[in-house]
């Protein structure tokens, strides 16, 4: 008799489960511990790679937050953003009024900074009540320029192009003023983020996410409130994109509108799209992908200017370019993201050396 | 009253060219459904290479022209068997992403090529201005018109009564009766990209005259949207309209509203009303209606 290969499920429960098997729960735990291990060990590390590993870490927890949210709306959803990097700025700049000019704590104004990105998204959401694809993209681009306008010229509100200063959050009396502590607070919210988003695509409104996504029409048959659901999903996304930004701007402490461009918005798009659009852990394999692929990128460009003093425009454009170009590759040869192939190479293994 | 019509003249001047670039993007987007954010970029890569024919090549302008619009027709070719052709039924937002991937890579190529700093054109039209009345207008607006116009008649009359025309028209209204009448899709959106590199690369060439070009150049690509999106994504005529209703909307508001609102406000006015038109007209003055009963 030939032992069982494969998981098969035996009740609803276990099919439902976020971790279905003991060997994905020892992962997970191995995961925590080195998450928690990781801060103590990142300088010593990053000294002997060059660089401020924790400072690296940080920036990719909090896109991993952003790209979460971006991926309940396009890749859950269906439906295009291409204003989260505006809708980030909303939440880091709501932050910043909120703790700086209004006298707020930074963990009142956390949530309130995602509520407003929230709004925001809402209304720039409410053409979808008769847009698809294709238009609400376009609707979102504006509200990106429209967002990035008043960014910028709002100078009694925003500071104009000098930007606005932001202290650091204070926990207990202990400010979160350096990567380490900062660290901790990042990634709890990541577990949050990623947590409630797997949680989110189990529920009822997760389901209906996905039957809009995949044939609204027959979701609307089937008595989902097409727009409503659509609307809330503009919502959550930018609620969590808003969280991102404030966490951006606390952590930064210095925000202009500079950062909040178009470039951010497709950055955050084509790290859920590499990542694996519709999947949780795509999402952060994408926010890794995309915030390592720049350091990586630092090296053929170290060895380039050693050579060629003249290379400063060429190494810029060169980044620029790189990054296109992997974008259209991974859509052409690679459309389901690096947690699909992941999941391929995973299901290679299973059962090797008998692969069939 | 004067101010007013000098603002109108140019805004109509500049909405003639982004109707030219607003008919290569519905062009495409017609023919095979894809939006295509990288039309700036065609844009600014027609502009710069008949500014290297111009300048670097030493070139007569008549010359740099052609050989441009050659260049620019076979690359779009390229690219669409390259690029586009593997996208084929893939989602849109695969599609999308290709093409502002595309942009990206283009506009890298062009400033590790040229540099980014401005360039100018070297004058190709007379400098003396027209005056009319008060009004005073550089030749090269209304050269610009003229050209514009001249094409988009040009465009009219191609799709009106040639076979290919005929047979690109066919394609937009539905690729399976195309195909069983015996015409070849992908020869179609080949063609399609290949005219819309064309007309967008004179485009380019009309607006690099009036101010140079530089890196940013391909931020004009992005105007497109408010005209298309006022005219119907899908419609050559709205497209036309389009594009210098938006024109003559920057220029008016960059004339009267930037003392209230601080500069920029040009750039951001279109934006503002293609929102406003998406709440309600969503698909513009001449789009294809979808009506959906459930």
């Amino acid at each position: 008799m030939a032992n069982k290969c494969g998981l098969f499920h035996q009740s609803y429960q276990s099919d439902m489960g976020i971790f279905q098997t003991w060997f994905a729960r020892v992962w997970m735990a191995l995961l925590f511990a080195w998450l928690l291990v990781f801060p103590f060990i990142a300088k010593p590390m990053g000294k002997a790679l060059g660089t401020n590993l924790l400072y690296l870490a940080n920036l990719i927890g909090i896109y991993i937050i952003g790209a979460q949210g971006l991926n309940i709306l396009t890749g859950y959803t269906g439906q295009i953003s291409l204003g989260h990097g505006a809708f980030m700025g909303v939440g880091a700049y709501a932050s910043a009024i909120l703790t700086m000019k209004l006298g707020l704590s930074f963990w009142v104004a956390l949530p309130l900074s995602g509520l407003i990105a929230a709004a925001v998204g809402m209304f720039f959401g409410i053409p979808s009540l008769r847009l698809k694809g294709l238009y609400l993209a376009i609707a979102t681009m504006a509200a990106q320029f429209i967002i990035q306008y008043v960014m910028r010229n709002a100078t009694w509100l925003t500071g104009g192009s000098d930007g606005m200063s932001v202290r650091p959050p204070v926990f207990f009396g202990m400010p979160l003023n350096n990567d380490r502590r900062y660290y901790f607070l990042i990634y709890a919210l990541v577990i949050l983020a990623t947590l409630f988003t797997k949680n989110l695509t189990r529920s009822r409104p997760g389901r209906a996410f996905v039957a809009i996504r995949d044939r609204y029409l027959s979701a609307e048959v089937m008595g989902v409130n097409v727009w409503g659901y659509r609307i809330l999903s503009f919502g959550v996304s930018s609620f969590m994109v808003g969280i991102a930004g404030s966490l951006w701007a606390h952590y930064v402490r210095v925000i202009s509108d500079e950062h909040f461009t178009m470039g951010l918005s497709v950055h955050y798009l084509a790290s859920i799209i590499i990542g694996g659009l519709g999947s949780v852990t795509g999402a952060i394999y994408g926010a890794i992908f995309m915030t390592l692929l720049p350091e990586l990128l630092r090296i053929p460009e170290r060895a380039l200017s050693a050579i060629w003093e003249n290379a400063i425009t060429v190494v810029n454009s060169l980044r620029e370019g790189t990054f296109g170009l992997l974008v259209v590759l991974f859509i052409i040869f690679e459309p389901d993201g690096l947690a699909h192939r992941w999941n391929k190479i995973k299901a290679y293994w299973k059962l090797w050396p008998f692969s069939y | 009253m004067w101010f007013f019509l000098q603002l109108l003249v140019q805004g109509l001047a500049v909405g003639s060219v982004y109707s030219l670039i607003a008919l290569g993007f519905v062009l495409i987007y017609k023919a095979s459904g894809v939006i295509n954010f990288a039309q700036g970029e065609l844009l600014m890569l027609g502009a710069y290479a008949c500014l290297a024919f111009l300048t670097q090549a030493q070139l007569p302008f008549w010359a740099a022209l052609g050989l441009t619009l050659v260049a620019m027709g076979l690359a779009a070719l390229v690219l669409e068997r390259l690029v586009l052709r593997p996208l084929i039924g893939e989602p849109v937002i695969s599609i999308i992403m290709a093409t502002i991937g595309l942009a990206a890579v283009f506009k890298a190529a062009t400033a590790a090529a040229w540099g980014t700093q401005l360039r100018s054109f070297p004058p190709i039209f007379p400098e003396q201005p027209v005056k009319l009345g008060q009004v005073v207008i550089s030749q090269v607006y209304i050269w610009t018109f003229l050209t514009a116009m001249a094409l988009m008649v040009a465009f009219a009359l191609f799709f009106k009564f040639t076979r290919l025309g005929v047979a690109m028209r066919a394609t937009a209204n539905s690729h399976q009766v195309a195909l069983s009448m015996g015409i070849s899709v992908k020869a179609i959106f080949a063609l399609s990209w290949c005219i819309s590199a064309v007309v967008s690369a004179i485009g380019g060439v009309l607006i690099g005259s009036i101010n140079g070009v530089n890196i940013t150049f391909s931020d004009f690509g992005l105007k497109v949207f408010p005209a298309v999106i006022l005219g119907g994504l899908d419609s050559i005529p709205g497209a036309v309209i389009g594009g210098l209703v938006i024109g003559i909307l920057e220029n008016l508001s960059g004339g009267y509203l930037s003392q209230v609102f601080g500069g920029g406000v040009k750039e951001v006015a279109p934006f503002v009303f293609l929102v406003l038109i998406l709440m309600v007209k969503p698909y513009g003055l001449f789009g294809t209606e979808e009506i959906e009963r459930v």
